[in-house]
């Protein structure tokens, strides 16, 4: 990896102040900068040149520039500058850039880049440099098989975004989500995985079971999900590599909305009480299974989500009459409603970072996705309209995504993105209707 | 029509019944299809799946967010217990249902406790409890498909499936 100075504390102070995104700035003086301060993002104009290519590399440069540039400009903190404006055609890697051309197109930072094949494998080599200061600020090599490529991409993507913002990219993942087609009465739901920017769609599951609510394992290997089949609906774990489907337990009655510990080592789920009218919130240790009981309300108790450090778990609950947000220990103890807005929030979603909960939340008829503080203070909506529902965090915390249903007979969900300022609203290609999107940790 | 076959109340409970197919859904669920063409060929036989779609009800509603049984409700549970205890070897499924108008978990359990009180409702009038097994779709499964609230009360919906033991024609 470069060499970046590791300033931990002045990246929690950043997310601290919310929102202020820096360069990192190790010791030289880069007057690189993407601010976003006061909540408008202000995009910071990048050249991203087509890469070099040799030995019959052709399609992989063009491929591995689109992917740079896509994930860049989806996240709202840049501006990739289009090419047909670039003055300097860089014919050399190795040749230092003629910075004036750059500067002159407004371009702030700058990506140089060749591929080739040699052995059977790709190998890429990437650099990024200051426009103002004419420094080089990154530079990383990667060596791998061609079917990785688009991968390559992201985790190039990952490091311009890390160098310029200071903050962890989030390009190198995955997204779990329902892959939804039939008519409305008689969706097909299937269980599908993608890369965070839409591509490499694989469905897992043939469309025989009514499947909801997925979410990755901490390694990405696994997932757990509800599945409403021919039995009692329950609660599952499936293997993304050996396809291999299992049983969290064989409750006598439904299990629902599971989640993983933080260590993959415990699911935390609904179960429905035996007197059939109530839910209660559970947490199964995968290896014993053992089943540790944590609410217990004459009331529906759901939607569980562990806070990233494991010790405190939100979820929603009606007890006071509608839907709210609490939080309590890991172990049942202090449960405490922390929402108190006008409405009712549900689906409540710790961040990454442990500074945030998403949720879902219903008020005039009209449904909207916000965050707010673990204490319930500094609540803010990011979106609001006709439907929208069930937020997932990119694992850098700045990034939500979430679905969003459409009214009508010819209505669908559909994915969609949001900054956590609020800004930068994107959809998420899917092949059909998508909805549950769930987000993997960072893959590398 | 074959619904002059039928006495006056059950007439009404029929109308209703294909009203609510009507009114917001061009696509019915495989259970009203067969109820439809029970219809369509004649009178349905006593003790089929359409006999007692047509002539009992096959599904009662709730209102916003409740799982309280509703007087109409109760009134239509009574005449499936009947129903089924005069055809005892029926087997059920009650089938709980929501509205689109809520998140997804808290749909799957609220559809729970409205199977959970139709189901309760029909053992105490005496249908054996191994007779009625139940599950929940939330939202998963509407049976009425506009955006308008019209829809939304039917699909806010506790259906009863016959699972086995009905007769065939």
């Amino acid at each position: 990896m470069p060499n970046f100075a590791r300033l931990a504390t002045m990246r929690n102070f950043l997310v601290m102040l919310s929102f202020l995104v820096l360069a990192l700035v190790p010791r030289t003086s880069f007057a690189l900068e993407v601010d976003v301060s006061g909540g408008r993002i202000n995009p910071l104009p990048i050249a991203i040149t087509p890469f070099l290519v040799g030995g019959g590399a052709e399609e992989a440069g063009a491929t591995l520039g689109d992917v740079i540039s896509n994930n860049l400009g989806r996240s709202g903190y840049f501006e990739p500058l289009p090419q047909n404006s670039f003055i300097e055609q860089i014919t050399d890697f190795n040749q230092e850039p003629r910075f004036a051309d750059w500067r002159q197109i407004q371009a702030k930072a700058l990506v140089t880049g060749q591929v080739y094949v040699e052995g059977g494998k790709i190998r890429v080599e990437f650099k990024l440099f200051d426009v103002n200061s004419q420094q080089q600020i990154a530079a990383q090599q990667f060596s791998t098989s061609p079917k990785n490529l688009r991968r390559i991409g992201h985790l190039t993507s990952d490091v311009i975004y890390k160098a310029l913002t200071g903050i962890d990219g989030y390009f190198d993942t995955q997204i779990v989500f329902v892959d939804e087609s039939g008519s409305k009465d008689r969706r097909v739901k299937k269980l599908a995985v993608m890369d965070q920017d839409g591509f490499n769609v694989r469905t897992l599951t043939d469309g025989s079971e009514l499947v909801v609510t997925p979410r990755f394992s901490p390694n990405s290997q696994e997932i757990t999900y509800m599945s409403i089949g021919q039995g009692t609906p329950r609660v599952y774990l499936f293997n993304i590599v050996t396809r291999q489907k299992e049983i969290v337990g064989e409750f006598a009655n439904m299990s629902f909305a599971p989640r993983y510990s933080p260590d993959g080592q415990r699911v935390i789920m609904s179960l429905l009480t035996t007197d059939g009218r109530n839910s209660n919130i559970y947490e199964m240790d995968l290896r014993s299974r053992q089943l540790r009981q944590l609410t217990n309300t004459p009331a529906i108790n759901t939607g569980p989500s562990y806070a990233p450090d494991g010790s405190q778990i939100t979820f929603e609950s009606d007890r006071g009459g509608s839907q709210q947000i609490y939080v309590m220990g890991v172990d049942g103890s202090g449960q405490n409603r922390i929402s108190f807005g006008n409405g009712r929030y549900s689906t409540p979603v710790w961040s990454p970072d442990g500074q945030h909960i998403a949720f879902t939340k219903q008020a005039g008829g009209r449904f909207a996705i916000g965050v707010m503080k673990p204490d319930g203070s500094g609540e803010r909506i990011l979106t609001e309209g006709y439907h929208n529902e069930g937020p997932t965090w990119a694992p850098n915390g700045r990034v939500i995504m979430f679905f969003r249903d459409t009214p009508g007979e010819n209505g669908g969900p559909q994915l969609y993105s949001v900054d956590i300022t609020g800004y930068n609203e994107q959809q998420v290609p899917t092949p059909g209707f998508g909805s549950d999107p769930a987000w993997s940790p960072r893959l590398n | 029509m074959t619904l002059r076959n039928l006495s006056g109340f059950k007439i009404a409970v029929a109308l209703c019944c294909v009203l609510a197919l009507t009114a917001c859904s061009k696509k019915n669920t495989p259970n009203l299809e067969a109820a439809n063409s029970g219809l369509g060929a004649g009178a349905s036989s006593p003790g089929s799946e359409a006999d007692f779609a047509t002539n009992v009800g096959d599904r009662i509603y709730f209102v916003v967010d409740q799982a309280d049984l509703t007087p109409e409700g109760e009134e239509i549970l009574s005449k499936q217990a009947a129903w089924l205890q005069q055809y005892p070897g029926v087997s059920i499924q009650m089938e709980g249902h929501s509205d689109e108008r809520g998140t997804r978990e808290y749909n799957i359990a609220l559809s729970a406790r409205r199977a959970t009180a139709a189901r309760e409702f029909l053992i105490a009038q005496g249908v054996e409890a191994n007779r009625i097994s139940s599950i929940a779709y939330g939202k998963e499964r509407p049976a009425a498909l506009c955006d308008a609230d019209q829809c939304w009360t039917q699909n806010r919906r506790a259906v009863t499936v016959i699972t086995g033991g009905a007769r065939t024609s």
